[in-house]
């Protein structure tokens, strides 16, 4: 009875297509939104920011983009981390050759270079398929990351092979480099979040995000009612990366301020942990994305906790013990429910809209 | 003959040699995926893992004895100095068995039915557990492992070839690792003993009719439980191998479990579903890669090609035959 939509009804076209049909999830979006940019922000400190709120945001952009390709368009990628990596390095020459551009600029026009990467990236998947794919998008991951550690041009010929932000202003207030308050990088992210989020929400109901699921579940059926597969591979593969060339610039520019790719950009640090995201949120599923960079994020912190705060381990102890429990956790959620934390979460209504009667 | 056409055929041996070791590792993933058409991404951790047992079993670690010592205070390390190789190896061989029983019993068991990336990310959980598990049970350092196979460059091989090049030429003969010399004798023993079992016992017919088609091998009464735990265990014989090989090779460490990125690109080049393809992948692959770090890798001044080099190779092959060397051929139909 909490979640019921008897007397909610829709008398317009557009009503019956809005993005939250029922008052109740307009209710919990807004309040969500309200608590996100209105409160957060006065009590945010540096801990939650560093540990938490950031990284979740990025991730939860890196995974919405990984689940267009994957969820939605069904090519499986492996590739993740490159991507990341061609945004966070086209952030940092954009940012050396135009001192004056704006940092929003920035990295939405090293979204549009990740996207070209992309679709050069994306050409093999018109030929091969499924796990042949997989690992051929592991080549662009081992190139890119090679690319931007052997070419000095990348990172402007410096000895630690490392780049380094510098401080940027949005509105008077720094965003990005040491002295950007927790407070503004936590929004800078939270808004661009919200805008991608919605404008991928939006592309997904579209005629380009039918076309992909036509694809996704059988490419040949797809192609013989008229869906031009070069077209809608190619655009899965550019606006995904978009979404992660993004999510790497600001992995770059706010998260961590100084990387070494091979370190930050590493297949076992982004890409995979990247791919359980989606994977546990579930698979086509936009609150699916931020459900699994929710719970990828949280857990090592969680467990953490556990282990050395409570039970007292070693930090080296509790870090193989952090690898078994990541990897047991993986199969069980396989093993339990493979469709992810968002089928979790529909079960979740469909028991309100019940309750309190069980059927 | 020329000193350029010596190197050039020391580069192709070397590479054939280190081809050897990629075949090791693709052919524990294609037997898993005939069998149960699972892409097992766990098989270079089972190689670590593998390396990581022989060892402890070897200098008698006591297992979990970091955590032992950490929870209860104690100091125990070792039970014993030293175990013949011989026992140490058919031990390991007996812990693989019980990992491949375990893995059917506790995951595949419940996963049958379910999508192939389901399954993939499942073994990659696979993985992470047990390089947890590894690392939990005998500690992360850095492990020397001697199994008693000979390594380093072969003095032979050196004199024989230091007079095939012209005189007063600047020559020092060819460098091989007697140890890759080894690999491939084994190699060569296991994938004969592997190809007569499967030709010539029951048990190998059943192997096979699994990998054609689950259905019809169910129905004419083989276990496809038994079938499966079994070949998870000879992948894990062969992980076995190959981690005794890489592990002689460069220590006992986390990084042995990456030779199974190594061996991706040979899957995709030989075919995900052939043997011979596996091992003809390789080698192809071992030589290009050698071939490209000589003759490419100094225009780049960088270096470091074998990185990507075989994806690229393999990606570029793919674009020309989608199913790769030996794969089966690929019929859709709507």
């Amino acid at each position: 009875m909490l979640y019921k939509e008897t007397g909610q009804y829709k008398s317009t076209y557009k009503s019956d297509h809005a993005i939250f049909p029922l008052i109740q999830d307009k209710i919990a979006f807004s309040t969500l939104m309200f608590i996100a940019f209105l409160i957060v922000p006065f009590v945010i400190n540096s801990y939650w920011e560093k540990a938490i709120l950031v990284p979740f945001l990025i991730f939860s952009l890196a995974a919405i983009g990984l689940n267009i390709l994957t969820g939605y368009c069904g090519q499986v990628s492996l590739g993740t981390g490159g991507f990341m990596a061609v945004g966070a390095f086209s952030t940092y020459k954009i940012m050396t050759y135009f001192p004056d551009l704006n940092i929003m600029i920035i990295i939405l026009i090293s979204g549009l270079i990740t996207a070209a990467v992309g679709i050069l990236f994306g050409l093999p998947s018109l030929r091969i398929k499924g796990f042949y794919l997989a690992v051929a998008t592991l080549a662009s991951q081992f190139f890119l990351v090679w690319l931007f550690n052997k070419v000095p041009w990348f990172y402007n010929y410096s000895d630690t092979g490392q780049i380094t932000v510098s401080e940027r202003l949005m509105f008077g207030i720094p965003v990005t480099g040491a002295t950007a308050p927790p407070y503004a990088t936590y929004l800078f992210c939270l808004i661009l979040v919200v805008l991608l989020g919605f404008a991928a929400k939006n592309l997904i109901r579209s005629k380009m995000g039918r076309s992909w699921m036509a694809i996704r579940d059988m490419d040949i059926a797809a192609e013989i009612i008229g869906v031009p597969p070069l077209k809608t591979k190619l655009s899965a593969f550019a606006i995904s990366s978009f979404y992660i060339g993004v999510a790497g610039a600001l992995y770059f520019a706010v998260f961590l301020g100084a990387i070494e790719v091979t370190e930050s950009f590493d297949i076992m640090t982004i890409s995979f942990p990247v791919l359980f995201m989606i994977i546990i949120g579930g698979l086509g599923s936009m609150l699916g994305s931020f459900l699994g960079a929710a719970f990828i994020v949280t857990l090592p912190i969680g467990l953490k906790f556990v282990m050395v705060d409570l039970v007292g381990l070693s930090a080296v102890t509790a870090k193989h013990f952090e690898i078994t429990i990541w990897g047991l956790l993986m199969i069980i959620f396989l093993i339990v429910e493979p469709h992810g934390l968002a089928r979790l979460w529909s079960i979740a209504k469909e028991k309100l809209r019940r309750w309190p009667f069980p059927y | 003959m020329s000193v350029e056409l010596l190197n050039f055929i020391e580069t192709v041996l070397n590479g054939l040699m280190s081809g050897v070791m990629y075949s090791l590792v693709a052919l524990g993933f294609v037997l898993i995926f005939k069998a149960s058409g699972v892409f097992n991404f766990a098989q270079g951790v089972f190689a670590l893992f593998a390396a990581l047992t022989l060892v402890g079993y070897q200098t008698g670690q006591v297992p979990f004895a970091h955590l032992i010592n950490e929870l209860f205070g104690t100091n125990y390390h070792n039970w014993y100095a030293s175990m013949p190789n011989f026992l140490a190896i058919i031990l390991t061989m007996i812990t693989m068995i019980a990992l491949a029983w375990i893995i059917e019993r506790l995951v595949l068991k419940h996963l049958v039915n379910q999508d192939p990336i389901i399954l993939f990310m499942a073994t990659i959980g696979l993985a992470f557990a047990l390089e947890g598990v590894g690392d939990l049970m005998w500690g992360s350092d850095v492990k020397v492992l001697d199994v008693g196979i000979p390594s380093g460059g072969s003095i032979w091989l050196e004199e024989a070839t230091i007079g095939l090049a012209a005189e007063g030429s600047d020559y020092y003969g060819m460098y091989i690792d007697v140890l890759n010399v080894w690999a491939t004798i084994i190699a060569v023993i296991l994938v004969v003993t592997l190809a007569l079992f499967s030709q010539y016992t029951k048990t190998g017919r059943a192997l096979r009719a699994v990998a054609d088609d689950h259905q019809a091998a169910l129905s004419v009464g083989i276990s496809l439980r038994t079938i499966w735990i079994l070949v998870w265990a000879i992948s894990g014989f062969i992980a076995m191998v190959a981690g005794i090989m890489w592990g002689t090779e460069s220590g006992v460490q986390f990084s042995l479990s990456l030779i199974a990125l190594k061996a991706l690109p040979v899957l995709i080049l030989g075919g995900f579903t052939s043997i011979p393809g596996a091992i003809i992948g390789g080698l192809l692959i071992g030589v290009g890669e050698k071939l490209a770090e000589i003759y490419i890798g100094g225009y780049f001044e960088t270096g470091a090609l074998e990185n990507w080099f075989a994806y690229v190779m393999a990606l570029v092959f793919l674009l020309f035959r989608p199913q790769g060397l030996f794969g089966d051929k690929i019929i859709e139909r709507v």
